[in-house]
C-alpha cells in the first residue's frame, strides 16, 4: 500500500510541481505588471468556483477540452501526435448539425444519441484518413492532421455558406451561420433539473465526457486492444514481433482519437452553440486537449483534473479582468505548466537517455520522447 | 606460444594507478591499478560490464576517472580528451567503426589533419596518398589507401583503423572488441598483424570477453570483474578453464552436454526463399533448408550475410519476395507475424530491446506478449490482469528470471535476464519450431550457459531448433547439422561432428564445402581450446 502511494507521488509530483510553478510565475508576471497577485488569484478562483453557476460555468468549459484531452491521450498513449483535434472537431460539428436538422422528426431519446454517434463517426472518420496514411504509407500524422485541420474548417464554412445556411433550407436572408439546431436535438441543460446552477451554461455534455474518460481508462488498460495500442505506441517493432499489427492499432487509434474530438464538436453543438459559424480561425478545443493530455500524463482519469484546471483558468480570467489584471495572465499560466510539464518530461527522458549510454546498449530509441515519458507506468 | 625474449619488456609504458569510476548508482572501477609494457599484448579480459571499456576510455580521455593516477612513461598525465590521448600516442579503435562509407582510406585517415599545399587552399591528396602508403607498408597493413571504404571486408575496415591510429603516430593502441566481426581466418590474419606491431614497438591493450583469443593473441592477461581487477596473469601460465572461473567467479562448463538423437519428421521446410532488404535489394538469394524434430540447425555465418532478413521473413515481419515457407506441412509463406505464431513457431529475436521486450512496460505484460488475446489471459477483448500476474509469477520462478517482482519495467532488468523473459515466454508456447537469432549475444558466461541448456532441452523435448548465431563456438556447441550462408546463400551444410572452425572460416568467407574439406583437413583445431 505504502508502495504503492509512493510510486502514485513519483507520477505526480511532476505536473502537481508544474502547476506550482506556473502559478508562483504567474504571480510574478503579475507583479511586475503592478497588480497584486494575491487579489488576482482570488478573483480567478472566484471567478470560476467561488458559486454553484461559475462552477456550473467551469463544468461547461471543461466539458469539450476533456474529451479533446481524451482525443489526445489515447493518440499519445499510441505514439501518435494526433493535432488534428480541431479539424476531427469541426467536422463532427457540421455533420451534427446537419443531421440534426435533417433528422428532428427523431424523438428526444433516440435522436440526441444518434446525433453523439454521428460526431463520433465524423470525427473517426477524419481521424481515420491520417490513421490510413500513417499505417499505410508510413505518412506523418502531424502533416496530415493539419492539413486536414484548415481542409475541415473551409469545408465547413462552405457548407455554412451554402446547403447548410437558412437561406438555403427557410428561404430567409443570408447569415453568417448555419440553421439552427432544433429544440428536440438538443441536450439538457443542468440548471433545468438544479436551478441552483442559475445562469451557467453547464449541460449533460459534462456527465458523457467524464463516462467516456472512465470507458477510455478501461478501454486502454483492461482490454486487448488497449494493450495492444500501448505497444503500438511504446516499441511497435516489439508489437509486431509480438503479433500486433501496427498498421492496425495505428488506424484504431486515430480513428478512436478522432472519435473523441467529434463527440465534444458534437456535445458543444447540442450543449449550448447550436450551430456553426462561418469563420476563419480553427477553435481551439482541439489544441487545448494537446495540454490537457500532457499535464494528465497521457492518463484518461489524469485528464479529468488536468481539464478541470484549464477550464479554471480559462472561466476565472474574466473575473480576473473585472478585478483590473490582464486575463493574458491566465495564459502565461498555462503555458509555463505546459513548458514545465513537458520539460520535465524531456529531463526525465534525457536522463534515461544517460543511463542507456552509459550502460552501453544499444538499440533503444523507442517513441519519441514526451510519449515514452507520459505513458510510463501511470495506471 | 613462445616466449619472446624483449630486452626493453619491463619498460611500464602506461600505468594506471588505482583508478576509480563512479556513475551515479554504480562504481565502474573501483580502485584499478594496470599496467602495459612496451611491445607487450596486454588483454583485458571480462564480461559484459565488468568495467573493461570504461577504464580504456579513461585511458583514452572520454571519460575522466573520479580518482586515481595515470602515467605515461613514467610521467603523471592528465588526459583531459581524446586529443590529448592521441597528442602522447595513444590510439583507440573502437568497436563500431568510425569510418565514412563513401571516402577512400587515405581520405578516411587523413581527416582532421589533412597535408595541404598552396599555403593551406588545397589539399594534397598525393602527399596523402603516398604518406598512407608509406605507414600501411611500414607495418605490413597492406591496405590500399585508394580503396573506398563501402566496397572493402570488414576485416579490412579494421585495419583501416589501426592505419589511422597508428597515423596519427600511436604508440599505444587499445582495440575494443576487434574480433567481434571478423571471421576466423581474418582473426588469425589480425594477430600476425598485432605481432608485427609490437615488433615494431608498439603496445597493444586488447579488451575482450573471448576466451579463447586471449590465449593465442597475448602476452599477458587482466581479468576484471565487477568493476575490480580480479588478477594479472602471464597468458603462458594459464589456460581457458582458469580464465573463465575468474571471469565469472564461479566454476563454468564451457561445453555443453548432448546426447545422441536420431531427428524425426520434417517441422520446417523451407524452399527457394527469396528476400529483399530495406533497400530492396536480394539479401536471401533462395535458400532452402529443413529442420527436423529434436534437431538443431544452425545458420552460420558472418553478419550481414542475411541471417537477419532470412529470420524476419520466417516469422513474418518482412515480406517473403519469393519460395515457399512449409511448418508442419502447412504453408505459411507470407503470413502475417499473428498467423505464424499460431501456427507453432516461437522466436527468440535478435535484438531482445527492439523487437524482443516492450521495456517500458511491465514485465508481467510482456510475458505474454504474442498470446496476450489468448484465454485465460484475455476473454472477449478484456484482459484479466490476476490471471497475467500469475503467469509472469510462475514463468519468473521457473526460469529464475532475478528480479523484484513481475511488475518492474522489463528495462530494469539486466540484459541476462531480459533474455531469459523472453525465453520463458517463448517456452511457454511449447512451439514445434523455435527460432532463435544470436540468443546469447551481449549475455556473460553464465546466462550462454542456462541458454545453451534451454535450447537443447527444447531439442531433447523432440521440438525443431533454428539457430542462427555468429559465434562459432555455440554453432559448433549446439548444432546437429550447421548451414554456412554467404551473401544471402547456404554454400554448404555440414554436420555438427564433423564441423572445425577453420572449416566453417573457409565457407563463412564465400568458400565451397569441397575447399572447406581439402583445406580444413580433419584435424579438429579449432574446438581444442
Amino acid at each position: 500500500m505504502r508502495e504503492k502511494l509512493l510510486n502514485m507521488w513519483s507520477v505526480l509530483k511532476l505536473p502537481l510541481i508544474a502547476v506550482l510553478v506556473g502559478f508562483l510565475v504567474g504571480a510574478v508576471c503579475i507583479l511586475a505588471a503592478g497588480s497584486n497577485p494575491v487579489t488576482a488569484y482570488v478573483a480567478l478562483f472566484k471567478g470560476s468556483l467561488a458559486s454553484i453557476p461559475s462552477i456550473g460555468e467551469t463544468l461547461y468549459k471543461v466539458t469539450p477540452i476533456l474529451l479533446t484531452g481524451l482525443a489526445a491521450a489515447i493518440g499519445f498513449r499510441c505514439g501518435l501526435f494526433n493535432i488534428g483535434g480541431e479539424g476531427q472537431y469541426v467536422i463532427a460539428a457540421i455533420s451534427t448539425v446537419a443531421a440534426a436538422w435533417y433528422f428532428q422528426w427523431m424523438p428526444h431519446f433516440i435522436l440526441v444519441p444518434f446525433l453523439l454517434l454521428i460526431g463520433i463517426m465524423a470525427g473517426g472518420f477524419w481521424g481515420g484518413i491520417a490513421g490510413i496514411l500513417k499505417a499505410k504509407m508510413g505518412i506523418n500524422e502531424v502533416i496530415t492532421t493539419i492539413m486536414l485541420n484548415w481542409t475541415a474548417l473551409y469545408l465547413s464554412n462552405y457548407l455554412v455558406r451554402t446547403v447548410l445556411n437558412p437561406a438555403t433550407i427557410l428561404g430567409s436572408t443570408p447569415r453568417g451561420h448555419s440553421v439552427i439546431v432544433p429544440e428536440v436535438a438538443r441536450l439538457g441543460k443542468l440548471r433545468d433539473v438544479i436551478p441552483a446552477f442559475g445562469f451557467s451554461s453547464v449541460h449533460s455534455g459534462i456527465f458523457i465526457a467524464l463516462g467516456v474518460a472512465v470507458v477510455m481508462w478501461f478501454l486502454l488498460f483492461k482490454t486487448t486492444l488497449g494493450y495492444e495500442i500501448r505497444g503500438v505506441g511504446l516499441n511497435h517493432q516489439a508489437a509486431e514481433y509480438g503479433g500486433i499489427s501496427s498498421a492496425k492499432n495505428t488506424f484504431l487509434a486515430m480513428f478512436i482519437s478522432g472519435g473523441l474530438a467529434g463527440l465534444a464538436g458534437s456535445i458543444q453543438m447540442l450543449g449550448l452553440v447550436y450551430m456553426v459559424n462561418q469563420s476563419t480561425e480553427l477553435p481551439g478545443y482541439g489544441f487545448t486537449g494537446l495540454s490537457v493530455a500532457l499535464v494528465g500524463l497521457s492518463h484518461p482519469l489524469g485528464c479529468i483534473p488536468a481539464a478541470l484546471l484549464f477550464g479554471i483558468l480559462e472561466n476565472g480570467s474574466r473575473q480576473m479582468q473585472l478585478a483590473g489584471i490582464p486575463k493574458e495572465i491566465t495564459a502565461i499560466i498555462s503555458a509555463v505548466i505546459l513548458v514545465f510539464v513537458a520539460g520535465s518530461l524531456l529531463l526525465k527522458y534525457g536522463s534515461n537517455w544517460y543511463e542507456k549510454q552509459k550502460m552501453k546498449k544499444q538499440g533503444l530509441k523507442q517513441g519519441s520522447p514526451v510519449m515514452d515519458a507520459t505513458t510510463k507506468g501511470v495506471e | 606460444m613462445e616466449e619472446r625474449k624483449v630486452n626493453y619488456l619491463l619498460a611500464k609504458v602506461v600505468e594506471m594507478k588505482k583508478i576509480t569510476k563512479v556513475f551515479p548508482g554504480t562504481i565502474a572501477n573501483d580502485q584499478v591499478d594496470f599496467d602495459l609494457e612496451k611491445g607487450e599484448i596486454h588483454v583485458l579480459l571480462g564480461e559484459n560490464g565488468a568495467g573493461k571499456t570504461t577504464l580504456m576510455n579513461i585511458l583514452y580521455g572520454l571519460y575522466q576517472q573520479t580518482s586515481g593516477e595515470i602515467f605515461f612513461h613514467g610521467e603523471k598525465v592528465d588526459i583531459r580528451g581524446p586529443n590529448a590521448a592521441i597528442a602522447l600516442g595513444i590510439g583507440m579503435v573502437h568497436q563500431h567503426f568510425m569510418l565514412v562509407e563513401n571516402f577512400t582510406v587515405a581520405e578516411n585517415i587523413i581527416l582532421g589533419n589533412e597535408p595541404s599545399k598552396w599555403k593551406g587552399w588545397k589539399l594534397d591528396m598525393e602527399d596523402a596518398i603516398s604518406r598512407v602508403q608509406k605507414v600501411s607498408d611500414e607495418f605490413g597493413l597492406k591496405v590500399d589507401p585508394n580503396a573506398v571504404i563501402e566496397d572493402i571486408s570488414v576485416g579490412l575496415a579494421q585495419r583501416v583503423e589501426i592505419l589511422k591510429a597508428l597515423y596519427k603516430g600511436a604508440e599505444v593502441l587499445i582495440l575494443d572488441e576487434p574480433t567481434a566481426v571478423l571471421t576466423p581466418q581474418e582473426i588469425d590474419e589480425m594477430g600476425i598483424i598485432l605481432r608485427k606491431l609490437t615488433e615494431e614497438g608498439k603496445s597493444i591493450i586488447l579488451i575482450t570477453h573471448k576466451l579463447k583469443e586471449v590465449l593465442s593473441m597475448s602476452d599477458r592477461v587482466t581479468v576484471i570483474r565487477r568493476g575490480k581487477i580480479v588478477n594479472t596473469l602471464k597468458t603462458k601460465d594459464t589456460n581457458v578453464d582458469e580464465l573463465a572461473e575468474m571471469m565469472v567467479g564461479r566454476e563454468v562448463k564451457l561445453t555443453s552436454d548432448r546426447t545422441e538423437k536420431d531427428p524425426g519428421q520434417v517441422i520446417l521446410s523451407v524452399q527457394e526463399m527469396v528476400v529483399k532488404d530495406h533497400r530492396k535489394l536480394d539479401a536471401v538469394k533462395g535458400i532452402s533448408f529443413e529442420v527436423r524434430a529434436g534437431e538443431v540447425l544452425a545458420i552460420a555465418g558472418v553478419d550481414g550475410n542475411g541471417q537477419k532478413e532470412l529470420v524476419e521473413a520466417l516469422t513474418g515481419l518482412t515480406k517473403t519476395a519469393g519460395g515457399k515457407v512449409l511448418l508442419c506441412g502447412t504453408d505459411i509463406t507470407g503470413a502475417k507475424p499473428r498467423k505464424v505464431i499460431e501456427a507453432g513457431v516461437g522466436h527468440i529475436p535478435e535484438d531482445r530491446h527492439k523487437r524482443g521486450l516492450i521495456l517500458q512496460s511491465t514485465l508481467a505484460e510482456n510475458l505474454i506478449l504474442g498470446y496476450h488475446y489468448c484465454p485465460p489471459f484475455a476473454r472477449k477483448g478484456v484482459m484479466n490482469y490476476e490471471a497475467i500476474y500469475q503467469h509472469g509469477k510462475t514463468l519468473i520462478e521457473e526460469f529464475d528470471v532475478r528480479t523484484p517482482n513481475e511488475n518492474v519495467t522489463a528495462g530494469s532488468l539486466s540484459g541476462g535476464n531480459q533474455q531469459k523473459a523472453i525465453i520463458a515466454r517463448e517456452f511457454y508456447k511449447d512451439p514445434p519450431l523455435l527460432i532463435a537469432a544470436q540468443p546469447t549475444r551481449g549475455l556473460d558466461v553464465g546466462a550462454i550457459e542456462f541458454v545453451h541448456r534451454r535450447l537443447l532441452e527444447q531439442r531433447a523435448n523432440n521440438k525443431a531448433v533454428l539457430l542462427v548465431s555468429l559465434e562459432l563456438d555455440e554453432v559448433m556447441n549446439l548444432a546437429d547439422r550447421i548451414a554456412v550462408i554467404y551473401q544471402g546463400q547456404i554454400v554448404g551444410v555440414i554436420d555438427g561432428k564433423d564441423a572445425t572452425e577453420r572449416k566453417l572460416g573457409i565457407m563463412m568467407a564465400g568458400g565451397t564445402l569441397e575447399e572447406a574439406d581439402k583445406e580444413g583437413g580433419t584435424t579438429n583445431e579449432g574446438k581444442t581450446s
